[in-house]
């Protein structure tokens, strides 16, 4: 009972956040961004299933997306012209049997190897389509891609869906099933061997697996929740292009889940989470976030491999061994001057970013013009900068001694 | 009964051959250990069987069943299990997810994904089983990979074995043990492979004579005695080209 | 006919050596490190910029000169404090390390040059048609392309195979172990290997940026095409790389000088079809058309029945 109730009580947790999201920020921009949210959170979380889970690097995985979505748009359409009669929440249902139906197709050669193999058939496969994209005119639209009306469908209990609220509900029902069922299907012998696979597909054929099977079936997956991030896609904006099946999206979608934490289920949803934020608010405030996006990118593939979740999973065992605290003082002492750093290096790029006039910034009025900004901006960037690298051994240590093993641990050998 | 018989057996990798004309019986319930020096195409011998390498020519028989052309996952469902020289384990996952997924298979569950392991109270009985057998039941949340080597080594058998196949390849098993750390594993794997039949490669001879019934020797791809241990060690051509120095000089 | 069929070869080959140099760079690295360096399109993309703003003082000899040493130098350092620290997190992080680089370098080159298209010109001494046939002119510049693509690929070709460094590097690439029990210093090796290699690709954008125009789109447009012809020939096979880069060089120039199309095959197969089917777009296909995606259909084809690619090693 007491294993079921903490087996449950975060799913709880994770659909009461999703519901009451809106009650909190309910202006047009957060309900907008949570929409992003909603369609990130599928589409990073059904990417991990192939590269964390499965071991899989793909280059082109938005293909799936973008086919779920084309499909799903034409879906509208066909409900628009009254050729078909359903409601559109069936719409993301139909994106995914699209994308199931493409991966089902393209993971029958692809996913015979994992590696650079699947990984450069991935690329191909993607550019490929991509490029038939602006070929096939009468079904992808050319570059003004295609576009429908959600509002044409039968009512769902009254509701019309003209609002970006009540999408919003609906993509929370959908991200809500699409997660849980995701997170099931690590726990079944198919989603347990996929991880076997991707540690040693050698040996998985010894204990009487087939590694192509086992590949096969996480791919087909993968792509069947890719497509319905690509129906929520299409519900919520009413459009797509070929933008949405492109390398591009393919890369961004790469860079959630790594960013995120490929090793962990909640890895993806935080990488999801954390870049559709950046894309929607940081995208307010300068010109140049594509610029600190690729840096953190870079930076966090350096620095935290197992990306924001490993982060946090990192300090479990200083938690259970109630030794957080003494990490506290040291990150305090590395984190401001480190912070204060990238502030300044912040500033320093936005400032020889901005024409002619002065650059607002933290509550500062700074100009391009004055040597002396410059000249301060750089003293401060350097004493933050040899702050930081000061105190780091003192964090080291901490965290060392935090982590420290004391031998024989109750685990002693017999 | 004949379990396994090969017959007139070849592997080439290019020009050279490794593998020339190996006939061999294994019977059930035998412990059959085949020595011989460096290079003398043990490992190989071994790939084969299993279905790692496919043979150049020659037949594979299990049970009266072809298998020189079966991929080694076909062969393993067979009832046909082996272990590695150098350890092969999942090392990302927890010591009892390795023995699980060594289990999947033959509890039937095959590329499900409408079961959750979780409640396949069988199966999780099964893998504790085998935790305990091979004395790991307390590390069975530890990742596989961050074990200590004799630790991995018990492992690496615990999922050749796990499944519960009847006949059972061990390659080289102590290789690279201390000798407390190898005594204990000779126990391990008298304990777990009661009742099946074994093929195993060892260089320890001691272990050799210790565990198996019967003894093939082979020298540069042909098996040049397949005899009892106790013939073996009185084998005037197999002390030449081979046990001579180890024997008299153990 | 004949004339379409000479300056489709002639362009063919111009485009098929200039990938080359940088599929060669790309191969070397591979070999050596196993990395299938996703931002080497970009490192070609920064010899056209920097060619670009050295000119603007020093001309374009001077690019020629300075931008190549100037990236082949960031490219060592990148290796050296980037690269180098991923490699323990394993090959995906490395790949995914490259991936987020070239996303990065695109994004530097838009902040330090911005997102507009250069005025990068060809030099005025090479401005004059080399011949004309049919009436068609052939540039100096195009042939002084050719001439340094080739004079590069035979200066590799005997550094590796004659020279000392080169008989090491190739030693490297297959027994890196062996190699450094032999007292080499193997990580320095790396890291000039991969500067070289990056230099390469830099040589590569000084002399493209003119003709293919150098703007911040650039490496994408090339990028994925170089990855194809390293895949394509053998990953780690410089005479691979070589067919390969010629190969689709000529292939897509071919394409897009034919005129040839869907509607001629039908039509030669005494088909017809309405204009207004839904397939329409099919029927109306052109070779020049598919051109972009003759190389990917390439790809893919190659790896379903040859994984290991035109010169690769067989697998075991």
């Amino acid at each position: 009972m007491k294993t079921l109730v903490k087996k449950i009580s975060p799913w709880i947790g994770y659909l009461l956040l999703l519901l009451l999201l809106p009650q909190f920020f309910d202006s047009v921009l957060a309900v907008s961004i949570f929409n992003q949210m909603a369609i990130a959170i599928v589409f990073a979380l059904s990417y991990n299933m192939l590269l964390g889970q499965g071991g899989m690097l793909s280059f082109g995985h938005a293909v799936y997306f973008g086919l779920g979505g084309f499909l799903a748009v034409h879906a509208l359409i066909l409900i628009e012209f009254e050729t078909l009669t359903f409601s559109i929440i069936y719409i993301p249902l139909v994106g995914g049997l699209f994308g199931l139906l493409a991966a089902l197709f393209i993971g029958s050669f692809s996913t015979r190897k994992a590696g650079t193999v699947f990984a450069m058939i991935s690329l191909g496969v993607g550019e490929l389509i991509a490029a038939s994209s602006l070929i096939f005119v009468s079904f992808f639209g050319g570059e003004a891609g295609v576009s429908g009306d959600r509002t044409y469908g039968p009512p769902f209990f009254g509701v019309e869906f003209f609002q970006n609220i009540e999408i919003y509900y609906l993509a929370a029902a959908w991200v809500f099933i699409a997660t849980l069922f995701m997170y099931l299907f690590t726990q079944t012998p198919a989603g347990r061997m996929a991880n076997a696979v991707r540690d040693n597909p050698e040996r998985a054929e010894f204990i009487g697996y087939s590694a192509r099977w086992v590949r096969f079936i996480s791919f087909a997956a993968a792509g069947f929740f890719a497509g319905v991030a690509g129906g929520l896609f299409a519900l919520n904006y009413e459009f797509i292009t070929e933008e949405n099946l492109n390398a591009v999206t393919s890369g961004r979608v790469l860079l959630m889940a790594y960013i995120g934490g490929l090793g962990y289920f909640i890895g993806p949803i935080i990488g999801a989470v954390v870049l559709t934020l950046m894309n929607s608010l940081l995208s307010n405030y300068t010109e140049l976030w594509m610029l600190y996006l690729g840096i953190l990118f870079v930076l966090t593939v350096m620095f935290l491999p197992r990306g924001f979740a490993g982060f946090i999973m990192m300090h479990q065992l200083a938690w259970t061994r109630g030794k957080l605290k003494s990490l506290a003082l040291p990150y305090v002492k590395t984190g401001v001057p480190a912070t204060v750093f990238l502030a300044i290096c912040v500033a320093l790029i936005e400032l020889s970013h901005v024409e002619g006039e002065a650059l607002h910034y933290l509550g500062l009025e700074l100009s391009q013009d004055s040597g002396l900004t410059w000249a301060l901006l750089l003293i401060a960037a350097t004493a933050a900068f040899i702050a930081t690298r000061k105190t780091l051994p003192q964090l080291r240590n901490a965290w060392i001694e935090a982590n420290h093993m004391e031998d024989s641990s109750g685990e002693a050998d017999p | 009964m004949t379990v396994l018989s090969l017959r007139n057996v070849h592997k080439n990798f290019g020009e050279t051959s490794i593998i020339r004309g190996v006939d061999l019986d294994i019977h059930e319930g035998e412990k059959h250990a085949i020595i011989g020096p460096n290079g003398a195409g043990k490992s190989t011998l071994f790939h084969l069987i299993s279905g790692r390498y496919h043979v150049s020519s020659g037949t594979i028989l299990y049970k009266d069943e072809e298998i020189q052309n079966k991929t080694p996952y076909e062969i393993n469902r067979l009832g046909l299990a082996r272990s590695f020289q150098v350890t092969n384990i999942f090392p990302r996952l927890n010591v009892f997810e390795n023995i699980r997924c060594a289990l999947l298979w033959s509890h039937g569950y095959a590329y499900s994904f409408w079961q959750l392991l979780g409640r396949q109270q069988a199966l999780n009985d099964n893998a504790m089983e085998v935790l305990q057998q091979i004395g790991l039941e307390n590390r069975a949340n530890y990742p596989a990979g961050e074990l200590a080597y004799a630790q991995q080594r018990a492992l690496e058998l615990g999922i050749a074995v796990a499944s519960g196949a009847d006949l059972i390849m061990l390659d080289e098993p102590v290789a690279g043990m201390s000798h407390s750390e190898a005594e204990k594993a000779v126990q391990l794997i008298r304990k777990i492979t009661q009742g099946k039949t074994l093929i195993m490669v060892e260089h320890d001879m001691n272990i050799v004579f210790d565990v198996a019934d019967k003894i093939s020797v082979l020298v540069y791809g042909e098996i040049i005695a397949s005899d009892s241990p106790e013939n073996i060690r009185g084998n005037a051509r197999v002390q030449e080209a081979y046990l001579g120095e180890v024997v008299s000089g153990a | 006919m004949i004339e379409v069929l000479i300056f489709a070869t002639l362009n063919g080959l111009v485009t098929g050596l200039l990938l080359f140099m940088l599929a060669s760079g790309l191969t070397l690295i591979f070999s050596m490190m196993g990395v299938l360096n996703f931002a080497h399109a970009s490192f070609y993309m920064l010899g056209a910029y920097f060619a670009y703003s050295i000119s603007l003082y020093l001309g374009f000899w001077g690019g020629l000169l300075f931008a190549p040493l100037i990236v082949g130098v960031l490219g060592a350092l990148i290796e050296r404090y980037g690269l180098r620290k991923v490699h323990d997190s394993g090959h995906v992080a490395e790949l995914v390390f490259t991936f987020g680089l070239a996303f990065l370098i695109e994004e530097a080159v838009q902040f330090f040059w911005g997102p507009d298209t250069k005025n990068y010109q060809t030099p005025d001494l090479l401005d004059f048609p080399l011949f004309t046939l049919f009436g068609q002119e052939f540039s100096a510049y195009r042939g002084f392309m050719i001439t340094i693509s080739v004079g590069i690929f035979v200066a590799l070709y005997y550094v590796l195979t004659r020279s000392r460094i080169g008989i090491i590097i190739q030693a490297a690439i297959t027994h890196p172990n062996t190699v450094a029990n032999l007292g080499h210093n193997v990580p320095l090796i790396f890291m000039l290997v991969f500067g070289v290699g990056t230099a390469l690709a830099g040589v590569a954008g000084v002399i493209a940026g003119p003709v293919l125009t150098t703007f911040p789109g650039m490496a994408l447009v090339l990028g994925s095409i170089v990855f194809v012809i390293v895949v394509i020939g053998g990953l780690g096979s410089l005479a691979g790389a070589f067919i390969a880069s010629l190969l689709i060089g000529l292939l897509q120039s071919y394409a897009i000088a034919s005129d040839v199309g869907m509607a001629d095959l039908l039509n030669l197969l005494g088909l017809e079809f309405a204009r207004d089917h839904p397939l329409d777009d099919l029927w109306t296909l052109t070779l020049p058309q598919i051109a972009p995606l003759l190389p990917y259909l390439l790809l893919v084809l190659v790896l379903i029945f040859r994984p290991s690619g035109l010169m690769g090693k067989r697998e075991q």
